[in-house]
């Protein structure tokens, strides 16, 4: 009677966790997913060897509950059954399990191309550069070769990403902002420890393993902010060192690199003439001193500047 | 055992010539009996695992709530890596070594282990080795995560004395292991009794010498690594440094080639557990003695061939990870036949509701998960997801606490009346296992889900993004129930060490040889060891007394002077 209600529960219970599953966030039972390719494939591949494990599980447990309830030690039940193998059962189960593994490494190389290769960028998508100066080492180039080619710098702890397509020089530190259904493809540095570049909802991650380059890629086909980490320790800053995608329309996405070279350009000029002014104050000073020794030989030969000149930096 | 160049008989009564040990401390500090080496590495280890845990549970409060500001972050990565490195140097491998030297030689009907003293050898380098480790809470503990990843645990980022202490950590508790398992290869191979060939021997027996022969080929690779990290730190050289020539790859390739093995080091003795106690409660033999013990070989050659599928992350060539992926799938088919052997042994058995099936029942359901999720881990492009997030966390904790503890729990249930002559609470036992079993399932289940949303392992604070707090919440309240379940089996084993029932020689009618002696057995082991006629010698001896004069089958030990 009680093995009888156990099994209804548990029957119950199953039932329950399969009309759940759907209803449950995506994310509960699967990785990130939705606005690229390839992190959509990464998710379907995975809810495929999440399906057949469920299998494997749901067959295992079950045998396992089933036989500790049905096969209890009774006063008077059935002696145990001195049973030291069987080896067409052993042999079959083997071959079986070797089978559902050869399926799962088939699939695998089935979607192995959708996930590793960039597909070309749609056709609404923003003018990029032809790829022909960019050799990749293990990540083929976009059909037709044009690609928003991105190099992503980690550092403790920060991110800095460079557009190696701008003709003038156009980076930024954090946040990485790209143009709608363009594909990018991404080159990851590191210049110091090992980092990790993961933004979930675009694919895996890829290690930034200083003295190496790694690439990966993604393109997304809807608008938004994707947020994501590091992945690797790298030190105090580690769980700090997190970083965005922003993904805008072309003309916004267009607007912004326009805004930012300039502000980057400004920027530098800006520095440049700060330099030039102290570099005049100093020489109006007289004090090119390399040394500190040498300052003070000078100061004994000549009299000190007048007060108004002192204050320059 | 005949093929032994010794020319004068065996004397029978070995006691002859054996000197009382002192009494007391000195006792045990000055003891080569294979049965005190195993206690001290027993209580070893165990306070470890109380240091260990705690650390666990400070990890979890801080990660109760997001963006969190109890503990600050190097503090948190010294947790971290304090917790991941006392687990599987400090706990895991000596409480496996422990088992080892204990049982082997009761088991194999030896009266020691080939060299008493490099056993004793053994467990002085671990307690020195977990004291100079533990000693660097006073300067700077290591900050870089178990794995020590260069060039992150080089000098220019780390300069602190905390990596030193890990290195020689690494050092003493390596060298402590290597000779521990060459002292348990050289007992197995040489001191087995009349009768015991290869096919009669215990599968606990074979799961440790494959466990040894492993840690032979393993750890030589993490004792390089580690020089070469200690004079990339004091003497300048650059083999972990891309900017002298070196190349941080390396240390990882060096590690891993340590590391995956490792994993199989500290299941194997555990899967060696399980098929022992589960024949025993389930009355029945083993289903497919050969099976298990050529698939514990095959886990162990295989094991040396997955490394890379820790770095699937990394800049290398696909067809490398394609290799590794089909390795790692491979490696799943013995674990696989192991666990269906186990089920097959209960199948019609007649199952006796003792802690130590317990225990050895939930491994096997615990660690399927673990093994399932291994294969989805194998598959390279879903684990550029997976990969150091909490997923691999939950990963990792199915098959070393799942697999691993819960096996060495099913052992010290087994056990401890062998070890002690009293038995464990029964009552507590079941409480103990029922509330490990519930609170690992809530603390680790759930961190599946927080890796496939994205949170990434080692951190400190993380955002409060979707449904994140929550399941952090579910895993820290479950790590306070899993720490209360060991606490239970703790108060157990020091209540029962004085007040626990007697146990008799053979309170669970095993099948194997250590339950043919006294408990705790006395310092020779055996005065009369029978032949071993089958790879059950126990069930033979209680057949023929039961068949013979009539007498109470269990009680058939001989009386010892």
């Amino acid at each position: 009677m009680r093995g009888l209600r156990l099994r209804l529960i548990l029957l119950v219970v199953i039932a329950a966790l399969l009309a759940l599953a759907p209803e449950a966030s995506a994310d509960l039972i699967s990785p990130e997913s939705g606005p690229s390719q390839n992190a959509n494939d990464i998710d379907t591949l995975y809810k495929i060897t999440l399906y057949i494990g469920l299998v494997i599980f749901l067959l295992v447990e079950t045998t396992l509950i089933y036989s500790l309830i049905k096969f209890r030690a009774r006063r008077g039940g059935p002696e145990a059954a001195q049973i030291r193998g069987n080896t067409p059962l052993e042999i079959s189960w083997t071959i079986g399990a070797a089978l559902i593994l050869v399926m799962l490494a088939t699939v695998t190389f089935i979607y192995l191309p959708g996930i590793k290769d960039p597909p070309a960028s749609k056709a609404s998508a923003i003018e990029t550069a032809e790829g022909s100066d960019y050799a990749t080492i293990n990540q083929k180039e976009p059909p037709g070769g044009s690609a928003l080619h991105i190099s992503v710098n980690s550092q403790q702890y920060i991110w800095r990403y460079d557009y190696d397509d701008s003709k003038d020089q156009l980076f930024s530190f954090h946040t990485l902002y790209v143009p709608v259904n363009t594909t990018v493809t991404l080159k990851i540095y590191s210049s110091d420890v090992a980092h990790s570049w993961w933004v979930p909802k675009l694919g895996g991650k890829a290690d930034a393993i200083p003295g190496h380059t790694n690439e990966t890629w993604f393109r997304a086909d809807e608008e938004g902010t994707f947020d994501g980490a590091c992945a690797e320790l790298c030190g105090e800053g580690h769980a700090d060192m997190r970083t965005r995608v922003v993904v805008l329309p072309a003309d916004e996405y267009e607007a912004w690199a326009e805004q930012q070279t300039a502000d980057i350009k400004a920027a530098q000029q800006g520095l440049a003439e700060q330099r030039k002014e102290r570099e005049a104050a100093d020489e109006d000073a007289g004090e090119v001193t390399p040394t500190e020794e040498k300052k003070t030989t000078k100061e004994e030969k000549h009299p000190p500047p007048p007060p108004g000149e002192e204050a320059a930096p | 055992m005949e093929a032994t160049t010794v020319t004068r008989p065996r004397p029978e009564i070995v006691m002859r010539g054996y000197r009382e040990p002192p009494k007391g401390w000195l006792g045990w500090l000055s003891t080569t009996d294979h049965k005190r080496i195993g206690i001290m590495y027993f209580a070893a280890a165990l306070v470890f695992f109380v240091v260990g845990g705690a650390e666990a549970l400070l990890i979890r409060l801080q990660l109760a709530q997001s963006e969190s500001t109890l503990i600050d972050a190097q503090t948190y990565n010294g947790l971290v890596t304090m917790h991941g490195t006392t687990m599987v140097f400090l706990f895991v491998i000596p409480i496996l070594a422990g088992f080892a030297n204990y049982m082997v030689p009761l088991m194999i009907g030896a009266r020691d282990m080939a060299f008493p003293r490099l056993n004793a050898l053994s467990f002085w380098l671990l307690v020195t080795g977990g004291i100079v480790f533990y000693t660097s809470l006073f300067f700077e503990p290591p900050t870089a995560g178990w794995t020590m990843y260069a060039p992150l645990s080089d000098n220019a980022y780390l300069p602190e004395g905390g990596v030193d202490a890990w290195i020689l950590l690494i050092h003493l508790t390596g060298a402590s292991t290597v000779i521990g398992a060459i002292n348990l290869i050289a007992t197995i191979h040489n001191m087995r009794t009349r009768g015991m060939g290869w096919g009669r021997m215990p599968l606990f027996v074979w799961t440790v010498l494959v466990f040894s022969y492993l840690i032979v080929l393993a750890y030589p690779a993490i004792a390089a690594a580690v020089t070469m990290l200690l004079t990339d730190r004091h003497f300048d050289t650059a083999f972990f440094d891309p900017i002298g020539g070196g190349d941080p790859m390396l240390w990882q390739h060096l590690f891993w080639f340590f590391g995956h093995p490792e994993v199989y080091i500290m299941i194997l003795p555990a899967f060696g557990i399980i098929s022992e106690v589960l024949p025993v409660f389930a009355r029945k033999p083993i289903f497919g003695y050969k099976a298990v013990a050529a698939s514990t070989a095959a886990i162990a050659f295989l094991s040396m061939l997955v490394w890379a599928h820790h770095m699937f992350a990394t800049p290398t060539a696909t067809v490398v990870l394609a290799f590794f992926m089909i390795s790692s799938m491979v490696i799943a088919v013995p674990t696989g036949i192991k666990i269906f052997n186990w089920l097959a042994t209960l199948w019609r058995g007649s199952i006796v509701f003792k802690t130590p099936l317990y225990f050895g029942a939930g491994m096997v359901g615990l660690f399927t998960i673990g093994g399932i999720t291994g294969v989805q881990l194998a598959v390279f492009p879903a684990d550029w997801q997976l990969h150091d997030s909490y997923f691999v966390v939950a990963h990792l904790h199915y098959v070393l606490f799942g697999g691993s503890v819960f096996g060495i729990f099913a052992g010290i249930y087994y056990w401890f009346p062998k070890m002690s002559g009293r038995m464990l609470g029964e009552g507590l036992g079941k409480i103990s296992f029922w509330l490990m079993f519930v609170g690992f399932n809530l603390t680790f289940l759930i961190q599946h889900s927080a890796g496939l949303s994205g949170m990434p392992r080692r951190v400190y604070q993380y955002p409060d993004t979707g449904d994140l707090e929550l399941y952090n919440l579910l895993s820290t309240i479950g790590s306070f129930v899993l720490g209360i379940g060991v606490l239970v089996t703790l108060v157990n084993i020091v209540r029962s060490i004085r007040n626990g029932k007697i146990a008799g020689n053979d309170p669970w009618q095993g099948n194997t040889l250590e339950w043919f002696t006294q408990s705790p057995p006395p310092p020779n082991n055996f005065d009369v060891i029978p032949a071993v006629r089958s790879v059950e010698p126990m069930k033979d001896i209680r057949r023929e007394v039961a068949k013979g004069a009539g007498q109470q089958a269990g009680s058939v030990a001989q009386p010892v002077a």
